[in-house]
């Protein structure tokens, strides 16, 4: 009578033919373990036990074993955080969560089976429907307006803004055409020079006009620059001609 | 036969306010698709909540089943006009309930649970069903019965549901405070252990 569990037939939501058929679909991964109602199953079974006169143990025996292997594929899939937190229950407590849920599922088929009664009574109540009406944006309504105090307010916009003062924004600084001069003085003395010393004592800001003026220099070819480490002294010299595409490719 | 309509009697010699305010509201309701409030009513007529209400009052007595083919009610939190039960048989050759037609099983116990429970997430509703519910729902929501209200807290949530105005217009309820207590509907956690425990026992006997 084993088959009697087998050839089982089922009328679900998501499956109807034999239980057989539904756990091939569901062990091949082709029918959705979540979709399936496994209450209505175990009802399904119910019934059929109860259309019969003798109890089959063999018959339950294998439906147990099936249906406790379909719903924990089932409970895998749909509460996969959850286990840890049921197995963590006394036996007694489990029952009572379950006797809970089964309690508020119970509830909420009750309510729709309402919500199903109201249904049909209402049948015969037939209204418009539509998409929601464009709520007219209600107009804003204003005070009654003087236009002699919009001119003034118009009059008061219209007026040139005061002068803002930059003279605090001023950076004074001498121009590098008078570094050039100076640098190119230098050179014509002596044959070689620290910028460093050279520098020494003005400003930051000249110091850095000097530095731009120096550039300069060196992009024209007027002179030569060393280095012997970073934040070392600048050595400027005369450019010897022949050094000068060296230094350029040694410095690309 | 080109009398013009009077909502108290033809042989008012003067037209009250009240009656011209009915006209108005009349007007309304018969553009709107929608229930209106009682304050839309008065922001889109320039009127008093009071007046409305007594405005509506003749709406109601002139717009009621057995007197009219139009029928004004109360529902989803307003009033709008809906066709007379006599009409139904013929609006159901000529009209479509694609709101309602067809609704299975599973969308009926979703949007129960969604009534009851809203605002709810569908993974809150397939732990109530045991049957993961995102098909339902989309169904659902498609319909217009639902809709989406706001994600769980915390980073990531779940989008929640609740039911919407046309739910309760569709149902003939005039707020989901109408829907019958669930403590009235079936039986409790105890009633339910008490009764597993006995079905236990028969079959152990």
């Amino acid at each position: 009578m084993a088959s009697a569990v087998r050839d089982l037939e089922l009328d679900l939501d998501a499956f109807e033919g034999p239980f057989d058929l539904l756990l091939t679909l569901v062990l091949k991964e082709q029918l959705e373990p979540a979709e399936i109602d496994i209450a209505a199953i175990v009802v399904a079974f119910v019934e059929h036990l109860t259309a019969t006169d003798r109890i089959d143990l063999d018959a339950c025996g294998e439906f147990l074993v099936l249906v406790a292997a379909l719903l924990e594929i089932k409970a895998r899939q749909l509460f996969p955080d959850e286990g840890a937190e049921l197995a963590e229950l006394e036996p007694e407590e489990a029952a009572e969560e379950l006797a809970r849920r089964l309690a508020e599922y119970r509830r909420m088929k009750e309510a729709a089976g309402w919500l199903r009664e109201r249904l049909a009574e209402e049948r015969d109540r037939y209204f418009r429907l539509g998409p929601a009406p464009l709520a007219p944006r209600a107009e804003r309504r204003l005070a009654a307006q003087d236009p002699t105090l919009l001119a003034a307010a118009l009059a008061g916009l219209a007026e040139p803004p005061p002068k803002v003062s930059l003279s605090h924004m001023a950076l004074r600084f001498p121009p590098v055409a008078q570094f050039l001069e100076r640098f190119r003085a230098v050179l014509r003395r002596r044959s070689v020079f620290d910028f460093d010393g050279e520098v020494a004592g003005l400003s930051r800001v000249e110091q850095a006009v000097a530095f731009l003026a120096l550039l300069e220099l060196r992009k024209s070819g007027e002179v030569a620059l060393a280095q012997a480490a970073p934040f070392a002294p600048i050595r400027v010299t005369r450019p010897e001609k022949e050094r000068i595409p060296q230094w350029t490719v040694r410095s690309a | 036969m080109d009398r013009p309509l009077r909502l108290i009697s033809r042989d008012s010699i003067a037209e009250s306010p009240i009656d011209s305010l009915a006209r108005t509201l009349e007007g309304l309701l018969v553009v709107a698709s929608q229930p209106l409030t009682v304050e839309q009513l008065a922001d889109a007529t320039e009127d008093d909540v009071e007046r409305i209400e007594t405005a509506l009052g003749l709406l109601a007595e002139r717009y009621r089943e057995g007197r009219s083919g139009i029928v004004l009610e109360r529902v989803a939190g307003g009033y709008a006009f809906r066709a007379a039960r006599v009409a139904a048989e013929a609006c159901s050759r000529l009209f479509e309930r694609p709101v309602e037609r067809g609704l299975s099983q599973a969308a009926l116990e979703t949007l129960a649970i969604v009534a009851y429970t809203g605002p709810v997430s569908r993974p809150e509703i397939a732990r109530i069903r045991g049957v993961a519910a995102d098909s339902t729902v989309a169904s659902l929501v498609e319909r217009g019965l639902i809709a989406e209200a706001g994600r769980e807290a915390g980073p990531g949530g779940a989008v929640r549901y609740r039911a919407t105005p046309l739910f309760e217009r569709v149902f003939a309820l005039d707020s989901l405070a109408e829907l019958p207590r669930l403590d009235d509907l079936g039986a409790d956690a105890e009633e339910l252990r008490e009764r597993l425990l006995e079905v236990a026992g028969a079959r152990a006997s």
